[in-house]
């Protein structure tokens, strides 16, 4: 039994309890299978898939932060923009391959939420929050004016035909046909289906690295960090490198999901690193459920999807929809309903958010839970009597 | 009994803590023995936990020093003090209120084993069979393993001062500070953990004990130390400090008859 335990380093890699390995299963073919079971909901065509996968990526990455350890970071979106910056450069200098782009996109952040996460850390609670929301917006506001050379500020920074790509250049692979080029994964282009079954496979690994995280040591002490940091460096616990650590790790989903937008379109600009860029990430989580590991997919999901859904009504579609009522009535309808959809769609979101934390604080993965429960509540009377109908013969 | 010195392995010197223009402690010069329990009696306000707290590294002293085992404790952090192998029982239990009971054991154990800071996000808790059932372990003596998957925060106050007991022994410390460990316990809780002392007594542990219960010092205390407005006005053993009658004057008279 014993030596059964004891295993080696790499498969204690792949090791997860049974019940992470079916989550995980059933995750992946969930994700896999969106361009089926999003057809009937309107939304399975490709570019928007992609963005379901990188925001639940983005998500997920902040959840490891903010779900752990409580600290609430105002300036996510700041490595969401460094990460697709560093792509679109990976493209412009490199190569238009996918992969260095996303790796450079990885380690760039890391190395600036290494920095805002040294200095943010030194605070707690709504000081740390200020502070990384400053930082953010900061970045946000040299992207606009002194780092224009770098990001070509308002027009942002694009691939074109006449850019260096040192590598694409030395193994003679640049491409021969007019046009701006296309980024490429090993050889293939990365366009509409291909774009998001590798977002979706990376959107599966940052799933997975985050269930070990949460099964982890590591996690446990991030959990208790939030808990109780007393006890934790009365514990012998060091919580600051703690901390820095998650802050980084976070950073770095961050620009990964960066990288990804920057693959699946190849543009970035100063507005993803906007504050209302790091609200949405901040919303995504608490609305799914903060601290769960499958809470932030799920509330970047609905996000996106209400986004589109709602952003795209007009007050044309308002008038056929309520063509059946009285003029007067319709016009009543059609003007009110018409401030919650397309661009102020943002209203329907708020309402949906104060709803959400007023009625639902663990999100929405607690509210299935609790309709779950309440389900098996009314169930298990009816297996009580069976029970005692057994007895009984 | 053998007629060896006795190894000392906390001596804090001429500790002085003044807060403002108050002087919470005076010259306090404290020797604990390896190996034995030593307590800290008297009234309220006379500067007990302020002296746990100059030891623990929770505030600095205004002049003194307090020496473990040959390295001088002032200016380190609390959690180098912890992993030099002090741990501590606070007097209104510091735990893990949102982590299971068994989880709140288990965190201890890591921080022991692997030290301050060790990012191994790739094993995986529920794989650490050593640690869990050294945990799982504990937990029976103290009567707790059956809420072991229960949210630590639901306990009652006398199983999370027991819960709290658990955390620091999982870490085998050298020296454990406890501030009023039965303080809010029913007497039966507190005759429990009377035993439960006691039996980590037999272990060789060193423990500093504040408490205000006579019946748990005297059950426990090889030494004693009373403070009185920062000082310490008496110091030997438990039969010596019943006696001594300025002691008497000064604390026991009104407690104990």
């Amino acid at each position: 039994m014993n030596t059964l335990i004891r295993q080696s380093g790499l498969s204690r890699l792949f090791d997860l309890s049974r019940r992470d390995v079916i989550t995980l299963l059933i995750f992946a073919a969930v994700v896999l299978t969106m361009p089926i079971w999003l057809a009937p909901l309107g939304a399975a065509y490709p570019g928007l898939m992609q963005k379901f996968a990188i925001y639940a990526i983005f998500a997920i990455g902040f959840n490891i932060l903010f779900g752990l350890t409580g600290y609430l970071s105002f300036g996510h979106a700041a490595f969401l923009g460094v990460g697709s910056y560093t792509a679109v450069w990976s493209f412009k200098l490199l190569t238009m391959d996918i992969l260095p782009a996303i790796l450079f996109a990885i380690v760039v952040s890391g190395v600036f939420a290494l920095v805002i996460g040294y200095f943010s850390l030194r605070r707690s609670g709504i000081y740390f929050s200020i502070l990384t929301l400053a930082f953010a917006q900061m970045c946000y506001s040299l992207a606009y004016s002194v780092l224009t050379p770098i990001t070509q500020g308002e027009t942002g920074l694009l691939v074109a035909r006449g850019d260096p790509r040192v590598l694409d250049t030395m193994l003679g692979v640049q491409a021969q046909t007019g046009g701006v080029p296309q980024p490429s994964m090993l050889g293939t282009t990365i366009t509409g289906y291909t774009g998001f079954y590798v977002c979706a496979v990376v959107l599966i690994l940052a799933f997975y690295v985050s269930q070990k995280i949460f099964a982890s040591p590591f996690g446990m002490a991030l959990r208790g960090i939030k808990s109780n940091q007393t006890r934790m460096v009365y514990t012998g616990f060091n919580t600051k490198p703690y901390m820095l650590a998650a802050f980084v790790i976070s950073g770095m989903f961050a620009g990964l999901a960066g990288g990804l937008l920057a693959a699946t379109d190849p543009i970035a600009g100063a507005e993803r690193m906007r504050w209302t860029e790091s609200g949405n990430v901040v919303l995504m989580t608490i609305l799914g459920g903060v601290g769960t590991v499958i809470g932030p997919v799920i509330g970047a999901w609905v996000i996106k999807y209400f986004e589109n859904i709602f952003s795209a009504i007009n007050t044309g579609t308002l008038n056929e929809w309520f063509a059946f009522l009285p003029d007067g009535l319709q016009g009543v309808f059609v003007t009110v309903l018409s401030k919650f959809v397309g661009e102020g769609w943002h209203l329907t979101l708020g309402l949906l958010f104060v709803l959400i934390v007023v009625f639902l604080p663990g999100g929405l993965l607690e509210g299935s839970q609790r309709l779950a429960a309440r389900f098996r509540r009314k169930k298990q009377p009816q297996r009580r009597e069976l029970r005692q109908m057994e007895a009984g013969e | 009994m053998n007629a060896q010195t006795p190894n000392i392995i906390l001596h804090a010197t001429d500790v002085t803590k003044n807060f403002g223009g108050l002087k919470a402690l005076s010259d306090i010069d404290l020797q604990i023995e390896e190996g034995k329990t030593h307590a800290i009696i008297g009234p309220n306000g006379a500067g007990k936990s302020t002296l746990l707290n100059v030891i623990i590294g929770r505030i600095p002293p205004s002049s003194g020093a307090v020496v473990f085992d040959g390295t001088i404790l002032t200016g380190k952090a609390p959690h180098e003090i912890n992993q030099m192998g002090i741990s501590r029982v606070f007097q209104t239990p510091e735990i893990f209120a949102d982590l299971t009971v068994l989880q709140n054991v288990m965190a201890p154990a890591f921080a022991r084993r692997d030290g301050p800071f060790k990012v191994n996000m790739f094993t995986s808790v529920a794989r650490e069979t050593e640690i869990r059932e050294a945990a799982e372990g504990l937990l029976n003596d103290f009567g707790m393993w059956e809420r072991r998957e229960d949210t630590a925060g639901t306990l009652s106050r006398g199983d999370k001062r027991r819960l709290e007991l658990c955390m620091c022994l999982i870490q085998r410390p050298r020296l454990l500070l406890l501030d009023e460990p039965t303080a809010g316990m029913s007497r039966h809780d507190t005759n429990t953990t009377i035993e439960l002392l006691k039996r980590i007594k037999l272990s060789g542990m060193t423990k500093v004990i504040i408490e205000h219960d006579m019946h748990v010092v005297f059950s426990l205390a090889d030494k004693i130390s009373v403070l009185a407005q920062g000082r310490i006005i008496a110091a030997g053993l438990p039969q010596e400090i019943k006696e001594n009658p300025r002691v008497r004057e000064a604390y026991l008279g009104e407690t104990v008859q």
